[in-house]
Parts: structure tokens; sequence; C-alpha cells
């Protein structure tokens, strides 16, 4: 059974229909990339898999782990294994991320039925994943997201999902921002991540990423539709021609 | 016209008024005569009334209340951890209760007293401070505390003395059936340099009583008073507090006051900085849910130069609750270089919930400092769905955003154990357990 299977996929935001018809499946263990012009729907495909208000399916299926996905709550879903690490991490003050990514881990491990952790086992964990990530320590006792510059939210994303262990994991541009030292460290990140049963949806603009996580598969996402799609090397071709000729020759 | 009723609050009075604690001697015996002839003109106030147009009393007087008994002894107090060991003084019903206080190890020249007891002992120091701060004006509660002065708390602390430990002051609700009113009076007087730090603690759990709290509090020059106030008040009641204090050269006086409980809450505060150089912070947070109305009115008085002050109160209201925030700052002519801040936000998590607020300055002088904002709104949705999205349940996460905007205003608390203990009270309060 695939991990993800996406069928004819219609959905609005405000009435304005941005999803017009999306196809994909992805087995386990695969990274799939999906690229496309500003606009065309990434982030809005990324919202509708995990659930966010606002964003009404109008017509077609999202199966995980063949279970419909679009019944599940925001919650649910994250408890079941499916993780978006967010093009713009949402700032919230006042709430100290290492309490936060406490909350986060143990309403996961409660709902798949594990004991929660102690403050103890927790912090053996976090410290291990900071690590891992080359995050400093100070960090996650700011509050979460606030104040933080735009490549430390990313690592902060990459190292929740690090601590979630999602099976579905949806990257929205995870490298844009990111100096380049940076974007080694969170692809190696990525990569540790790498499993039989974890899959990798990764939205990005750049090649360059995609030489560090190598996808399976790559999407061109356009104007709500996937266009075209193809191996590894159609990244490299997108990145020399650009999205006018493709999208103008699948028109 | 107001012609209002008073709500039956001096029913009986000649009859009980003989065998309230200190008759017979004159100064009491003036005093709330004073208070009787002044809440008989003013009865309670309705909305028509400026001050009272956004707090509904209805409720309050659609029967009449009986003077309370001392309660049974089944009372106890529920812990609350405040670092140290407190001094501790417990009303039941207003009544003072030696059997669950302990009020042993102060330093010798304190006066720490209950009010009845004090009024045989330290009569001359009542009698040259009571009811000369909380004067009886066109304020109805403490003219109707006034005629019934009877039971409460009297500190006085010598020249440059500090007391380390908290006092505690616990007022417990249990009333039973009956229907009934306690208006506890507390006298705070710090001389010049002394510094305490005072956690009062209104809690009940059952019963329709209305507690009428009037505080006067000195602070001579240089003293800090910090004076911290818990409102856990049993559903029905109504709670209504006078806090009236005078500041002087240099003084410092530090309010934080969270209310949760009772039906209806009044928390009305005025100070009046009358010498250079005292300053004031007066901080709160109110969270509500039901049909609560819950009141935070607060005059800041700039009467001298060089003074400070400033507010942040926060709200969080839910179901159909209400929350009322009036500031008013005056700033006299002579109060030049003055420095005043005062912020009130409020979340509404309902969209039944609503908040009036209204922020006053009357400014006369032409130097001075001031800034006041108050704004209402609600979960930040994109915040919501983030933490969702790592598998938060949607209440826990409300509850995280909750407790992420009631601190910014619980960190302002400047005892570090009082804070904690304020804010896991407020954090229960998200849990429904207060
Ligand atoms: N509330 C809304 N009302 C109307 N249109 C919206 C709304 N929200 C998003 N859109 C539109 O949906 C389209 C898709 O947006 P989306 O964020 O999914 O694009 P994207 O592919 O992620 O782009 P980028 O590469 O810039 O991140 C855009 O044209 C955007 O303006
Ligand atoms: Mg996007």
């Amino acid at each position: 059974m695939n991990i993800l299977s996406i069928k004819d996929l219609h959905a609005t935001v405000d009435g304005k229909e941005i999803l017009k018809g999306i196809n994909l499946e992805m087995g386990a263990g695969e990274v799939h990339a999906i690229m496309g012009p500003n606009g065309s729907g990434k982030s809005t495909l990324s919202y509708v898999l995990s659930g966010r208000d606002g964003y009404e399916v109008t017509k077609g299926e999202v199966l995980y782990k063949g279970e419909n996905l679009m019944k599940m709550l925001p919650e649910e879903r994250a408890q079941a294994g499916v993780f978006l690490a967010f093009q713009y991490p949402v700032e919230i003050p006042g709430v100290p991320t290492v309490t936060f990514l406490k909350q986060a881990m143990n309403s996961v491990r409660k709902a798949r039925g594990e004991k929660e952790l102690d403050a103890f086992e927790f912090k053996k964990i976090m410290d291990a994943r900071l690590k891992e990530l080359s995050i400093v320590n100070d960090m996650v006792r700011r509050a979460l997201n606030t104040g933080f510059s735009g490549g430390e939210k990313k690592r902060m994303e990459v190292l929740q999902m690090a601590m979630l262990e999602p099976s579905l994991a949806i990257l929205d541009e995870t490298d844009s921002g990111l100096d380049i030292d940076a974007l080694k460290t969170v692809a190696d990140g990525v990569n540790a991540l790498r499993a039989e049963d974890r899959s990798m949806l990764v939205i990005t603009h750049y090649q360059r990423l995609l030489d560090y996580i190598v996808p399976d598969h790559v999407h061109v996402l356009s104007a709500g539709r996937i266009i075209l799609s193809g191996d590894k090397s159609l990244a490299l071709e997108l990145e020399e021609k650009g999205y006018a000729d493709i999208v103008a020759a699948a028109a | 016209m107001n012609a209002m009723t008073d709500a039956g609050l001096l029913k009986d009075y000649e009859a009980n008024a003989a065998a309230l604690p200190g008759a017979g001697s004159g100064w009491v015996d003036g005093l709330r005569k004073g208070g009787v002839h002044r809440f008989e003109g003013l009865g309670l106030p309705t909305r028509r009334v400026e001050e009272w147009k956004y707090t509904d009393l209805r409720t309050l007087v659609s029967d009449p209340f009986g003077p309370a008994d001392a309660a049974s002894d089944d009372v106890s107090v529920p812990d609350m951890d405040l670092g140290a060991e407190p001094y501790r003084a417990v009303f039941v019903n207003g009544h003072f209760h030696a059997g669950l206080s302990d009020l042993s190890g102060l330093p010798d020249g304190v006066v720490a007293l209950p009010l009845a007891q004090a009024m045989q002992d330290s009569a001359a120091f009542l009698e040259s401070y009571l009811g000369r701060i909380a004067t009886l004006g066109r304020r109805h509660f403490v003219a109707l505390n006034t005629a019934w002065l009877a039971d409460g708390f009297a500190l006085y602390v010598p020249d440059g003395m500090t007391i380390e430990r908290p006092i505690e002051l616990v007022f417990i609700g249990a009333t039973g059936d009956t229907r009934a009113a306690w208006h506890p009076r507390n006298l705070f007087v710090l001389h010049p340099g002394a510094q305490a730090t005072i956690v009062e603690r209104h809690i009940g759990e059952t019963g329709t009583y209305l507690a009428n709290t009037v505080a006067e509090i000195v602070l001579a020059t240089g003293s800090r008073l910090n004076h911290f106030k818990l409102q856990d008040e049993a559903p029905d009641a109504f709670h209504v507090a006078t806090t009236q204090i005078h500041a002087s050269a240099d003084a410092i006086y530090e309010n934080f006051t969270l209310m949760t409980g009772s039906s209806v809450a009044r928390n009305q505060i005025a100070i009046e900085l009358q010498a250079s150089g005292s300053s004031c912070m007066l901080n709160g947070a109110y969270l509500g849910r039901g049909k609560q109305q819950l009141d935070t009115t607060t005059l800041i008085d700039h009467a001298a130069p060089d003074c400070k002050s400033s507010e942040i109160y926060k709200g969080a209201l839910d179901e159909r609750s209400k929350g009322v925030f009036q500031g008013r700052i005056v700033v006299r002519k002579d109060a030049q270089r003055t420095n005043g801040h005062q912020s009130n936000k409020t979340l509404l998590l309902s969209d039944k919930a609503e908040v009036d607020a209204k922020p006053e300055l009357e400014i006369y002088a032409d130097d001075v400092v001031c800034s006041h904002g108050a704004t209402v709104g609600e979960l930040d949705e994109h915040a919501l769905f983030y933490l969702r999205a790592r598998g938060i349940p949607l209440e826990e996460a409300r509850g995280l955003l909750i407790d992420a905007f009631v601190d910014g205003a619980i960190d302002e608390i400047s005892n570090a154990a009082i804070r904690e203990a304020f804010r896991s009270h407020a954090k229960a309060w998200q849990g429904g357990n207060s």
C-alpha cells in the first residue's frame, strides 16, 4: 500500500480554486520533489494535506496509509505521522520552544499508545538531536520561533521533524534562506531520517537541495496541476531552462 | 436621581450594630454612623452612575443579604506555596479564625492584629487612620463597609524594618445556603523605609455571598509594599474590593491581582502619589468564563512631580463572560516629569465574551510622558494551526497560547515564588479547576 495516494484533488481557498486536479502516488520510503513557479499551489497542497482551516476540498480524495486523510483533524494527522515543515514557521511569543517540543512529542506518543517522556528522557533525546543539527542549546529556551532568523526557523523545523519521527514528511521550501553550510547540515539531518517506512515530499525551487537529498521522483506543479513528472534529471533540466517552456509545452 | 435599593444590606442594622466589636467607643460608633448615613443616601450604584456604567449589579439586589455568622469549624485553607512560610491570618465569613491563623514570630515592634482585637489593643493607632484614606465620598461600597466595620487586618511596620516572610491574609467564604454579606476592613501602615509583602487570598467553594473589602494603605517615605491578591471566590459570590493608597516620597507600591472567581467582581484600586519620587506598579489578570463579570477599576493620581506609574492588565474571557477595565490616570498641574504607562489587553476566547475598556488620561502638567493602550483580540489562528500540526490537541494548543498571553502580566510579579504560585493558579483555571 502506498503511504500517500492523491486522486484528482481539487481545493479552494476563499472560494478560489487553487488545486485543480492533483494526482500523486508515493510509495513507502520514497522521496518526491515538487517544483513549480511561485503561486502554483505548492504550499496550498501542503496545507491541504496537513489540515489547515480555510482550505476546502471540493473534489477528489487523499488516502494516507489507506485512510481518508481529509477526515482527520490536524492534530490527528500529525499524531498519525504526517509532518509539515512550514515554508513560514509561525512565531509564537510566550511559549518556550522546549515546552512546546515536549508537549508535541508527548501528544504524539500518547496518541500512539506510547509512554510519555519525563523531563529527563525528553532532554536526552532533544540534546542528541540538537547536536546532530548543530543547533545551540540556547535557542530552545527562547520563545518558539520568536525573533529567530530565517535560517534558524528552518533548522527548528527540521529539529521538530527529527524528534517527531513522521512517516510522511512534507518539507515546504525548507532550503530557502539557508546559507550553504546550513543547507548541508539540514540536508544531512533530512537524509539521516530517510528510512524504508518514511516518505518525503520535498517542495523546493532549487536543484541544489536535490544534490543532497536525492529524490526518486520530481514533479512540476503549475497552476494547480502536476504537469510533468520525471526522475532527478528533470530538476537539472528545470534549472537550466526555467519553467516557461515546460509550462508552455504542457499547456 | 439614582434612587436605588440597598438590597437589604442594612437590614436589622440597629439590632446587630450593638454587638459589633468596639461598639460604645465613640470614634468607632461615629465612623459607623457616617457609613450608615452615607449608604442610606447612596444605596447601591446603578449603571447610570458613571463609574458603574459597565458592571451590572442586578443579580446582587435580587434578594436581601443578612450579616454572616462565623462559619462552622470544618473549614480549611488550601495550600499555596508562597516560598517562605507565611505569617497567616484567616477570616471565615469575615470573622477572624484564630485556629487557622498563625502570626507568631513577627519582629518586635510590628503590629499585626485582627481588627476587632486592634480596636481594643491599638485603638489610638486605628483611630488615627481608619476612614481617613478610604473616605466616604460617593463610594457606595466604602460607605457600606464602614457601616459594618467589624473585622479585618491591621498592620503597622515600624521605621526601616523589612518583614521578610510574606503575610498571608486568607478570606474564606463558607455560607452554605444563607445569603450573607461581610465587610472586611484592612489597614496597612508602613513607616519610613519599611518593607512588607502581603498576599491576600479571597476564596470560597459555594454560597451566594457578598464579600465587600476595603483596604486603607499608608506608605511613608521610602517604604515599599508588595501586595498580591488572588480573587477566587465561589461561583455565585459577589466580590467588591476597594484599595486606597497614600504614597509618600520615594515610596513604592506594587499590586498584582489575579481574578478567576465569583459571579461579579469589582476590584478597585486608587492610589495617590502624594510626594515626589513615589511610584506604583498596578498589574493583574482576569480570567472569566460562564457569565462572570470581572471589573478592574483603577485610579492613579499623580499629585507630585517625578512620580512613576505603570499598569499592565491582561484578560482572557471565555463563554459569555465579561471584562471591564477602567483605568484613570490624573496628572496634576504640579506633577511635572510624570512617567505613566498603562496597558490593557484582552483575549476573547468566545464570540459571546466581551470587554469594555476605558482608559482615561487627564493631564494638567506639561512635562509628562504618558501612554496607554488597550487591545482586544482573539487567539492567533496561525499559531493554533502550527501547534496542532505538531500533534498538540486543540484544547491544549489553546491552553498554551492562553498561558503565554496571561504570563505576560504574571511575569510582572516581583516575588519569584509568588509569581509561580499565581502562574499555577492561572494554569489551573484553564483546566477548569479554579
Ligand atoms: N486566501 C486566499 N485567497 C485567494 N487566493 C489565495 C489565498 N491564499 C492563497 N491564494 C493564492 O493561491 C495561490 C497558490 O499559493 P501557494 O502559496 O500555494 O503558492 P506556492 O506554489 O507555494 O508559491 P511560492 O513558490 O511562492 O511559495 C497563489 O496564487 C495565492 O495568491
Ligand atoms: Mg509556497
